[in-house]
């Protein structure tokens, strides 16, 4: 081998390894000032174990904004997406100051950890300006951690849990009957617990068992053998992301039959955890089947430009934009402040649902109609998509928006005052 | 809790220690005859299930159990040849870089061609239903899993221990400048050393791949634990990992079993202070002037 060959090859292969790093980094952000551009800043985990979730929350925000500025915009004006992963807790709440600081964005939209939500928030209503969570589900931000510029498309978790208990209460599965738990074992899981169990007690229910899980954990065999020794009624997951998935391939190895079931959920999951392992019911605060002509044109839209179906977090993303800009369009304001009077007034938006949304005055929560999901049996399977049947919307059409939500006891908010 | 729960809680726990063994083992024996802490090994891990998602199609599930491993060892090679070679007489912190970029470029490669979503993949319907011996029922796949896992590892004890080959690597572990002055380069051992190090991580892939969730991360969660086994084990000492690996299993199995599911993780860092204490080079681990 000449040496010539040893000194190109070499090159090539720093090149390689540079271009590699690139990649793997990611360009930031370059955004090209357009005077008359409104920019909104997206925040949301695109790496660790909630990034798939952000994957889809980046998906829908660009397909909202593409969607608004080719019919006009807002105000004649276009909207200018200003995107970043946000980590953590620490990092969110940095990328959010440098936002509003430096880059000057009209709000921010986004997020999917509870945590995450919180840091974002207090940086938010420094600068009194309007952040809407897409994906953070604790109750503690609805209650002694609200904020008067804080909103929230996503559902809480009082609202997860007493959805889909009307299904296991339908089903029989609560009065006298003796459930197993597995919680995963931070903030969004204690909080999860705390209301399931206040549901279980209210209706009557004990618990056979209760078990911690710690986030990094992967395996379930230790679970499932005290799981499989209990015979529980029902067994109920309080775990989030991956877990889930773990959880649903390793239930089905195991060949248990108990019913399954969980407070908190996420399509991707059903679809991870693929045919014949998707087991239980399970609630949702949208999914792609939902047949109202809004979900019909959202699903085909993000199909058409994605290749697959949205899942819900794509629903909460595309839908806090599309709500921004509608509110914006019809104040003829980029005022926050005036934006946040609004929405306190209870202004309806087309949530893509059956019914209307309108955030609630009391802690800014976005009443609208929850589902719970059921597995379909594998015979009934037609792809890899639509693997669930879907309950009427809940609360039923004569019902109040607001009975799933939390009350006042349950979770106290006074905008800090 | 009955004796039989508490015995079926014990060996799934060893069982569990099994899963960990095979990335710990490769880790073991680059970082001995290298001194490359390899932080990527979890991704080559992740590389082995997401081999097996997009060949098993054409192959089968048993076809990929074959040629997902050689696939992803060949690749070790390439890497030891290109990149490891370069460092193994530099600072270790150097190595510790260059593997730790390597994970991130290798997990964010697999977020880029497969998404970030996790992606679905089934026991195949040969290998699924239970065992039954008596009262005890266990899962036919784990079973599987154990004797494939069993006899990799005896295999490669087998290699180290009774072959010539073992006899020039194991050589290399303790005195690498001795072994160079009798003649014999270590280039092509630490070579093959790499294949089968980095080979039985893509193999761990492929066998948890029907269990566990598939997404672009989770080379990450198994790495930490491997490590901890490897540090708990001894470095050079082959019975030392695989008695950690177990041993690591049976802790978190038995705190699991025995209602303290919460402490579980945190008992095997535990486990591995209280060993780093009594015995600071790891249950059964040489003493290796390099890393003195």
């Amino acid at each position: 081998m000449s040496h010539h060959d040893e000194v190109s090859r070499r090159g090539l292969l720093k090149g390689a390894a540079g271009m590699a790093l690139l990649a793997g980094i990611g360009a930031p952000a370059i955004v090209r000032a357009q005077s008359d551009a409104i920019r909104i800043g997206h925040l949301t985990p695109r790496t660790g174990f909630l990034g798939p979730l952000g994957e889809y929350a980046v998906m829908a925000i660009d397909l909202a904004a593409e969607e608004i500025n080719a019919s006009g915009g807002v105000m004649g004006r276009k909207i200018e997406l200003l995107k970043e992963d946000s980590v953590n807790p620490q990092t969110a709440s940095t990328k959010a100051e440098r936002m509003f600081e430096r880059d000057n964005v009209t709000c921010i939209l986004g997020e999917i950890s509870s945590a995450s939500c919180l840091t974002i928030a207090q940086v938010a209503q420094r600068n009194k300006k309007i952040f809407i969570n897409t994906g953070g589900n604790s109750d503690a931000l609805r209650g002694g951690d609200c904020k008067k510029y804080m909103f929230h498309v996503e559902a809480q978790n009082s609202m997860y849990v007493k959805s889909v208990g009307r299904s296991f209460l339908r089903d029989g599965l609560v009065n006298g009957k003796s459930w197993y738990s597995l919680t995963a074992d931070y903030a969004f899981g204690h909080d999860l617990l705390k209301v399931a169990k206040r549901f279980m007690e209210g209706n009557g229910g004990k618990f056979a068992g209760d078990d911690l899980v710690p986030t990094d954990a992967t395996d379930f065999s230790s679970y499932l053998l005290k799981i499989r020794n209990a015979k529980p009624d029902l067994v109920v997951l309080n775990l989030a992301g991956n877990q889930i998935t773990n959880f649903l391939k390793q239930y089905a190895e195991f060949g248990l039959k108990f019913p399954v079931g969980g407070f908190g959920f996420d399509t991707a999951l059903a679809w991870a955890a693929g045919k014949g392992n998707f087991v239980g019911t399970w609630p949702v605060v949208w999914h792609h089947l939902i047949d109202t002509a809004g979900s019909k044109a959202f699903v085909a839209a993000f199909t058409k430009k994605y290749g697959k179906p949205p899942e819900n977090q794509a629903w909460g993303d595309y839908m806090a934009l599309k709500i921004m800009a509608q509110s914006m369009n019809e104040l003829k304001t980029t005022d926050q402040t005036k934006i946040v009077e609004h929405l306190e007034k209870g202004a309806k938006f087309d949530v893509l649902k059956t019914r209307e949304g309108y955030f609630r005055a009391q802690d800014h929560q976005l009443m609208q109609e929850m589902y719970a999901i059921t597995a379909l049996p594998a015979d009934q399977i037609k792809n890899q998509w639509d693997i669930f049947k879907s309950s009427a919307p809940v609360p039923g059409p004569n019902e109040s928006l607001e009975v799933i939500a939390s009350t006042k006891d349950e979770a106290t908010c006074n905008f800090g005052s | 809790m009955s004796t039989m729960l508490f015995a079926q809680q014990i060996l799934n726990g060893l069982l569990d220690g099994v899963y960990y063994l095979l990335i710990a083992l490769g880790l073991s024996l680059i970082f001995s005859l290298g001194g490359i802490v390899n932080l990527a090994h979890g991704a080559f891990y992740a590389i082995g299930a997401y081999l097996t998602l997009v060949i098993s199609p054409y192959v089968g599930f048993g076809g990929s159990l074959v040629l997902s491993p050689i696939a992803v060892a060949l690749f070790g090679i390439l890497i030891e040849r290109f990149l490891f070679r370069r460092f193994y007489r530099s600072d270790p912190i150097l190595s510790l870089l260059l593997t730790f970029g390597l994970a991130m470029v290798a997990e964010q490669a697999l977020r880029m061609i497969f998404g970030a979503p996790p992606l679905s993949y089934s026991i195949p319907s040969w290998l699924r239903g239970q065992v039954f011996l008596g009262d005890f029922v266990y899962s036919f796949y784990r079973t599987m899993l154990l004797i494939v896992a069993a006899t990799c590892v005896l295999a490669l004890w087998f290699l180290l221990q009774k072959t010539a080959f073992g006899r020039v690597v194991r050589a290399g572990v303790q005195n690498p400048d001795m072994v160079g002055a009798l003649g014999i380069s270590l280039e092509p051992y630490m070579a093959a050393v790499a294949a089968i190090g980095i080979g039985l991580a893509g193999l761990a892939g492929v066998l948890l791949a029907p269990i566990y969730s598939v997404h672009p991360a989770m080379g990450a969660d198994i790495i930490t634990p491997a490590f901890v086994v490897v540090v708990i084990g001894g470095l050079g000492s082959f019975w030392g990992v695989v008695v950690a690996a177990l041993l690591v299993g049976l802790v978190k199995g038995v705190m699991i079993a025995i209602g303290y599911s919460a402490a579980s993780t945190a008992a095997i860092y535990l486990l591995m202070l209280i060993v780093l204490l009594v015995r600071p080079r790891g249950l059964f681990g040489e003493r290796i002037t390099r890393f003195e």
